[in-house]
């Protein structure tokens, strides 16, 4: 167990490494980002101070030395717009995503366990369908979207809910909905179908002909194995997680690091966006590190391999 | 009613009500097991073997299929009237199963001592010690090596010839009137298989619990059982002691069957073989079934389905040519 803790570490190094190298790479690839920085009436002199500040006067290997030691150090450059380390920018902001994710997970967790088996066990009949339906509709919407739209329902149409910003558990509701709603539709289409081959599978049959009731045949002998597909594909599913929090924080004024790093991209602030895609990185794979660990714990064939 | 069977199967039909039609899995299956006997229920793959098993445990693969007719008596209490909660209680303690393949029956994300924990604690507590060690007890009873670890492990760490003895474990912990046991070798080493067959017989010894023994292994058959039942597409063709049905094959599906089986002595010859295929169970003709393979077949095996005649002592086969003239 602690080997393949240490081997899942020593992977996402690895990864971290040709993460960080892809950003740099991507960011002298787009052009010289003096260009983007300065205003176009810039006079030479500025062009030259600035080149000199960003250290980008050395050839590329160099800086991209500085750039690795830097990152190494926890230093990935100043935000521009906001004139602090970009890293320090990136963490007074992650709290408030980190209210939001596992919130979005929870509501996953909770609606898709339950659906999924129940429509396992009710395959084909009317529940299916419309978990069924509601899945394809959950996958299909893109989030700016249902954002938008649960928006012009419940705050505009009805005045129940908050429409933006941070504040009491109201103002939860409808971000968590809208980042969670793609992670609920593609978990329980998942249990769904692992539930269906469970169900079918011999040692279900023997469950039951031990005499278990159907609720310890479903909720124990069944359970465990159908979240296996779930945490393979987590890894996948953080991804979109991650995403969707650019996409949901920016459509609900949310103060996190997702509209953070719409920000960055909208105000040209190049090192905050570096910092953000690493950190986001950082963020992932932590996620996956857990997961991991989780998956080593549901699956005994994986924790004794 | 005869208070010597364990179990009296009578007339059962189960049938597949699927899109394209019906198929007849099990179509009119009569057959008894006494205490303390075991039967073999013999027939090629798909001839509703286990499906009939199933169908005694009430535990058919989906809902397309139903059983029909028919009754199965168990201690003489016929099961198909039996609600889901009373059959509940019934599969594990008074009728089990061992199923074919051990390396897809125990679940691999629990311990074997948990997943035998399962009917020892259904069993009553306070038989002495701790449920583990119970477990452990129990695992010493199929001669499991080390069985202090083997609570402990997980499936996969296990060989199938030690997971099949588990699953004989769970199966006949809590000593059930009747033991069905659907190819439970056929999955395992050559070697390792006399060695399982061995242990169902040493376990059997000194209970009263009726085995009914399913496999398509004419020379398991001969090795395990009293008592032998032919099954082909759908029916029981032939039953009789196996040491009748061997010396005298009245059916000519059990004479092919029979003719099949390579023989040591012969090696050189060429292997038996039966030509054609059996009818399929959604379109069964109205005659005998095997008519379209047999070498005898007449005018009146296309006709009617011949009736069981009785050929010997206990031994009976439904085929024209045994009717009494």
């Amino acid at each position: 167990m602690q080997r393949y803790i240490v081997k899942r570490l020593f992977q996402g190094v690895l990864l971290l490494i040709i993460v960080s190298t892809v950003v740099f790479a991507v960011g002298r690839l787009t052009g010289n980002p003096v260009d983007l920085l300065l205003p176009e009436e810039a006079s030479e002199e500025e062009r030259q101070a600035m080149i000199e500040t960003l250290g980008l006067d050395g050839p590329v290997l160099e800086q991209f030395v500085v750039f690795i030691k830097g990152a190494v150090q926890g230093d990935l450059g100043v935000s521009i717009r906001y004139r602090q380390p970009a890293v320090d920018v990136f963490f007074s902001r992650l709290p408030n995503t980190l209210m939001l994710m596992p919130a979005a997970m929870l509501l996953a967790i909770l609606m898709a366990i339950p659906l999924g088996i129940l429509s396992a066990l009710r395959r084909g009949r009317l529940t299916d369908r419309i978990s069924g339906t509601i899945a394809v509709l959950g996958i299909a919407t893109p989030n700016f979207w249902l954002g938008i739209l649960l928006i012009y329902l419940f705050s505009v149409q009805l005045g129940w809910l908050p429409s933006s910003r941070m504040g009491d558990w109201s103002h939860y509701v409808l971000p968590t909905i809208t980042l969670g709603t793609f992670l609920v539709a593609g978990f329980m289409r998942l249990i769904r179908s692992s539930m269906l081959d469970i169900l079918d599978s011999e040692f279900v049959k023997l469950a039951r002909i031990k005499g278990l009731s159907e609720m310890k045949v479903v909720w124990k002998h069944c359970l465990r194995n159908a979240l296996i597909p779930v945490l393979t594909l987590w890894g996948v599913f953080m991804g979109g997680l991650v995403t969707g929090t650019i996409v949901t924080e920016t459509v609900f004024a949310w103060p996190g690091v997702g509209r953070l790093t719409y920000e960055a991209v909208i105000f040209r602030d190049y090192p905050l966006l570096q910092a953000v895609v690493i950190m986001d990185a950082v963020l992932i794979l932590v996620i996956n590190l857990v997961v991991d660990i989780l998956y080593a714990y549901v699956d005994p064939r994986i924790r004794f391999t | 009613m005869n208070g010597d069977f364990a179990l009296e199967v009578q007339d059962l039909h189960t049938h597949f009500f699927l899109r394209r039609g019906v198929v007849k899995a099990v179509d009119g299956v009569s057959f008894s097991v006494r205490r303390g006997e075991v039967l073999g229920l013999v027939g090629e793959s798909g001839c509703g073997k286990s499906v009939t098993a199933l169908s005694l445990l009430r535990l058919l693969p989906n809902e397309a299929a139903r059983t029909v007719q028919g009754r199965v008596l168990l201690d003489g209490e016929d099961l198909l009237g039996k609600s889901d909660r009373q059959m509940r209680q019934i599969r594990g303690r008074k009728i089990s199963m061992i199923l074919q393949d051990p390396q897809t029956s125990l679940n691999p994300v629990f311990t074997i001592g948990n997943q035998l924990s399962e009917v020892i604690a259904k069993n009553g507590a306070g038989r002495g010690g701790s449920v583990m060690q119970q477990a452990v007890e129990v695992l010493r009873k199929v001669k499991l090596s080390a069985p202090e670890q083997r609570v402990q492990q997980y499936p996969h760490q296990l060989s199938g010839g030690m997971k099949q003895r588990v699953v004989g474990a769970i199966a006949m912990h809590r000593g059930p009137s009747v033991l069905i046991a659907d190819e439970p070798t056929t999955a395992l080493d050559v070697t390792i298989q006399l060695q399982y067959l061995n242990l169902l017989k040493d376990l059997q010894e000194n209970t009263d619990m009726a085995i009914l023994f399913i496999t398509h292994d004419f020379g398991v058959v001969a090795r395990m059982c009293d008592r032998v039942a032919v099954m082909y597409a759908g029916r029981i063709v032939e039953t009789g002691p196996v040491r009748e049905v061997f010396n005298n094959p009245s059916h000519p599906y059990t004479q092919a069957l029979i003719a099949s089986v390579p023989k040591m002595q012969r090696s050189a010859a060429r292997l038996h073989t039966i030509e054609g295929q059996p009818p399929a169970l959604s379109d069964l003709p109205e005659g005998c079934r095997f008519a379209a393979r047999c070498p005898h077949a007449e005018a009146r095996c296309q006709a009617a389905y011949p009736g069981a005649f009785t050929v010997g002592a206990e031994h009976a086969a439904s085929c024209w040519r045994l009717e009494p003239a």
